[in-house]
């Protein structure tokens, strides 16, 4: 017989996004169900209406990313005025949303150091480069996939997919492919975008970016040159810049140190 | 959990019974999220973490003894709370709540 368990590990191992949802508190503590989206759920909680409305829940929950408690009468009651007089159900959700995806485009040294710390912090590693010679998976072993395409077939097969939580990164330093990359990062959702080269460089890139029509808000969003300032030097302390700066935008920070700032660490 | 997976696998093949414990919720500093997961199985090895390390070993105690006892799933409670103070605290001055259940 499958159990909860097994159907979990299999949509673990798949990346499949699916939310578990556990009775914590009230009756049939321990009782838990599986949601996914588009297909039926599995298990239950120990009542049909807590089930359905507590799947209706999971699965916002879970496109958004959220892991937490929910609070519901025993038939799934959700206004206060429901739950006044009825024992509380105490529910928790936790979402497994597949890993956030980062993009490289230039199959250099930088290349292979930064997409070894994206894997450490979980991210899914696709590397790209024109060239077959240098993209190759021999080079790139840490990495998910490396394709050999220009940026526009790379948009073309991610481009609808990238959002908040991923991230591109272009190190190539060659006007040819990195001003295609810029204008198909922009494009999308996708929550960083940082470009390697020296503020001459970007300078130059900036000019070239105008004349192709960019405006000011677009270019705002790309963070060039790349990374924080550490004083990184290696392939290696700059790829820790690059997720430094990678997570200090998506949480909003100034990255600075904690020891000369006071209030939440977390 | 994702990182739990392989050895859970390991130990239903060979048999072991085990605790999952879950980090359900966290008042004040917390070191890890809720969804930071261990498990614990019946010769007391070990995966996975709920905390910087602080309560760890009270978790693998509770989890023996849940197996020891066929206890029900239950949350337990690491640190201070408003009425008690449990033996087990964190050195962040936070409180951390775990959803402990017997994977079957």
């Amino acid at each position: 017989m499958t159990t909860p368990y097994d159907e979990l590990a299999r949509r673990l191992r798949a990346n499949s996004p699916t939310a578990l949802v556990v009775v914590i508190e009230g009756p049939h503590v321990g009782a838990t169900m599986l949601v996914t989206p588009n297909a039926p759920q599995i298990g239950s909680l120990g009542n049909d209406d807590l089930d359905r409305v507590a799947a209706r829940d999971a699965l916002g929950e879970l496109e958004a990313g959220r892991t937490g408690v929910r609070h519901y009468g025993p038939q799934g009651q959700t206004t206060p005025e429901d739950l006044a007089d009825s024992p509380t159900v105490r529910v928790f959700v936790e979402s497994f949303a597949p890993p956030p995806h980062m993009v490289i485009f230039g199959a250099v040294d930088f290349t292979s150091a930064l997409a070894r710390v994206a894997k450490v912090l979980g991210y899914h590693v696709t590397v790209c480069d024109a060239r077959k010679v240098f993209a190759t998976a021999r080079r790139f072993p840490m990495a998910d996939e490396v394709m050999v395409a220009w940026p526009d077939d790379v948009f073309i097969k991610f481009g609808a997919t990238l959002g908040p939580r991923d991230a591109v990164c272009i190190l190539t330093h060659d006007p040819k492919f990195d001003v295609p990359a810029i204008q198909g990062a922009l494009r999308t959702q996708v929550g960083y975008i940082g470009v390697m080269g020296s503020r001459k460089t970007h300078a130059k890139r900036l000019e070239r970016l105008a004349e192709i029509g960019l405006r000011g808000d677009d270019l705002a969003r790309v963070m060039s040159p790349i990374g924080l300032d550490i004083g990184a030097r290696t392939p290696e302390e700059t790829a820790i810049s690059i997720c430094g700066e990678i997570i200090a935008r998506r949480t909003g920070r100034g990255a600075t140190s904690l020891s000369t700032t006071s209030g939440a660490i977390h | 959990m994702r990182e739990l997976l392989d050895d859970l696998d390991r130990w239903r093949a060979a048999g072991k019974r085990c605790v999952i414990g879950r980090v359900v919720g966290i008042e004040g500093s917390g070191p890890r999220d809720p969804g930071a997961a261990m498990a614990v199985n019946e010769d007391g090895e070990v995966v996975g973490s709920v905390s910087g390390g602080c309560v760890e070993g009270a978790v693998v105690s509770e989890a023996l003894e849940m197996l020891g006892t066929n206890a029900p799933a239950k949350v337990v409670t690491f640190g201070y709370s408003d009425d008690e103070a449990f033996a087990v605290g964190l050195t962040c001055g936070g409180t951390i709540h775990v959803f402990m259940q017997e994977l079957t």
